[in-house]
């Protein structure tokens, strides 16, 4: 009993950290329908930005805001400089569909790449902003430990102010306008380039936040993100790609799904597992399980 | 010249000329049907209007101003709302939401209450449905809430898209009644396009008969309604 509930307190912080980057995923799917690979690039730019504040302040409570301005602006600049002009040039026929995603894979290598010419691919390490020794009871010391409860306090915080923002603001009611009808919204007088950029730059903090949380128990290196992204493309596809709670709680299913694996399987399956839950989620539910009432017509 | 003046417009869909060199002035305060069959060009014009497309080449004033080249949102804050075809609400929000988007761009917002209030008094079936998805509404309610939308951004030139297409004649009854008296209490300029000619004409001050993107007719609608020609061709009776 203890091991299945230690077990899945695990998994809730493995699962947060994918909310996270699902949510950021989710985020730009519904402001511009751009599936954005490259947002394994940009968590990655921020949390490099983040390890350089933490060297030079010793100070991860500094580095973490400053990583996440850095995702969101990393995040408009890639919309205003890229993606408008690609939804310009490529707006109809076979082209429209593919470019964009195309286009992130490229600027996903291109991130990397300077990443890796900045600071070289060597292995590094974040300074423990909490501990990563688990919590004691009496005599018992569980695997869950003040890092964990730090990544899910975190992660809980963002979600509940993303979905402040979308549910009781006129910016939120212009995010969700412009992702569902964009004419409409521009007939309303919304900006919907305005806000567009608004959206990468919100789901460019969500990337950081979870590039500054995961990094601190791993390494970090230009490709240490990258199968976070594909963790956070399934919490989001679980999620139905199209709302908030869907990532959160795609997140979570995925994180206590590889913990439960990890433990009571075997420790090789738990990449194979993502995917295997991947593919069964496209070919039964393609619509994710949850939210979506109904298919879209976007 | 104040008012909304049109002349020698030209508007391309494509390799197709959709409106062809047309011109008409609607006054200040008048309301004008502007009447064809399908693939007249109205829509065309309309999303011209707004701003949604752009001209070929011709002219748009609105109270000696021109509007060509200026994006919808722009054009919104001036005073020129688009109610565009389709039932035009957003399915995925709700009945509230919808409306609250008609003055999310305005500072008053004392005033966008006020003309929310107003909205609901008008419509009051959109007050009982406030927190429902716009997705539950019928067809008659969706163009009622368009309407209420429009109405919160205070509009000067309102512009209507097909607002009867769908609906039940005696809903369309209830909506060109509306349309008649917000524009009797605002004193708005309106430019109703209509394939349902005979209704349209009847609440209009004015109206204009295109085909195939030229002009046909214009002139007050109750002469347009007793030419015994007109009737025959455009009319439909």
């Amino acid at each position: 009993m203890g091991r299945l509930l230690n077990t899945i307190l695990i998994g809730v912080s493995g699962g947060s950290i994918y909310s996270l980057m699902a949510l950021a995923l989710v985020l730009v799917w519904r402001s511009t329908r751009v599936v954005n690979f490259a947002q394994a690039g940009q968590a990655i730019l921020s949390t490099y930005i983040g390890y350089v504040v933490i060297t030079h302040t010793n100070n991860y409570w500094i580095a973490f805001p400053v990583a996440l301005l850095a995702g969101a602006l990393a995040g408009a600049l890639i919309d205003i400089l890229m993606v408008r002009t690609l939804m310009k040039r490529a707006h109809s026929g076979p082209v429209a569909g593919i470019a964009p995603v195309i286009a992130t894979l490229g600027l996903l290598g291109l991130i990397r790449a300077v990443v890796g010419m900045i600071w070289g691919g060597d292995l590094r390490q974040f300074k423990l902003p909490v501990s990563n020794h688990g919590f004691t009871f009496g005599h018992n010391t569980i695997p869950f430990a003040p890092i964990n409860l730090l990544i899910v306090m975190t992660t809980v915080v963002v979600m509940l102010i993303f979905s402040l923002i979308f549910q009781r603001t006129n910016l939120g009611l212009s995010l969700r306008a412009s992702a569902y009808q964009p004419e409409i919204a521009r007939l309303a007088g919304i900006r919907v380039d305005l806000t567009r950029t608004i959206g990468w730059a919100f789901a460019g903090a969500a990337g950081a936040v979870a590039g500054m949380l995961v990094t601190p128990t791993n390494y970090l290196s230009p490709n240490s993100l990258d199968l976070l992204l594909v963790s956070g493309f399934v919490a989001a596809v679980i999620g139905g790609l199209e709302s908030l709670v869907g990532a959160a709680v795609g997140g979570l299913i995925l994180g206590i799904s590889l913990a439960l694996v990890l433990e009571y399987i075997s420790s090789s399956l738990a990449f194979p597992v993502a995917f295997v839950v991947l593919i069964a989620v496209l070919l039964f539910k393609p619509s994710g399980l949850i939210g979506a009432k109904r298919t879209r017509h976007a | 010249m104040s008012g909304l003046v049109i002349s020698q417009l030209n508007i391309s869909h494509g390799a197709i000329r959709a409106v062809n060199d047309l011109s008409f002035t609607v006054l200040p305060g008048q309301l004008a049907a502007v009447i064809g069959s399908n693939g007249a060009g109205k829509t065309t014009l309309l999303r011209t209007l707004s701003g949604l497309k752009s001209a070929h080449s011709g002219s748009v004033e609105w109270n000696g101003e021109s509007i060509l080249r200026k994006k919808p949102e722009d054009l919104v804050r001036s005073g020129i709302v688009h109610v565009s075809d389709g039932k035009s609400v957003i399915p995925e929000l709700t009945v509230r939401e919808n409306l609250a988007l008609g003055g999310i761009w305005r500072k008053d917002k004392k005033d966008v209450a006020l003309a929310t209030a107003e909205a609901i008094d008008l419509f009051p079936r959109l007050g009982e449905r406030l927190q429902q998805s716009a997705d539950t509404l019928s067809g008659g309610e969706r163009q009622m809430l368009a309407i209420g939308r429009a109405l919160i951004a205070r509009p000067k030139l309102l512009l209507l898209d097909e607002p009867s297409l769908g609906l039940a004649p005696l809903v369309i009854d209830q909506i060109f009644q509306a349309i008649k008296s917000l524009r009797d209490r605002h004193n708005l300029t309106v430019v109703l396009v209509e394939q349902n000619a005979m209704g349209a004409l009847r609440i209009a001050d004015i109206g204009i008969i295109i085909n195939l993107g030229k002009l046909v007719a214009s002139g007050p609608a109750r002469e347009l309604i007793d030419n015994p020609s007109l009737r025959a061709a455009y009319l439909g009776y």
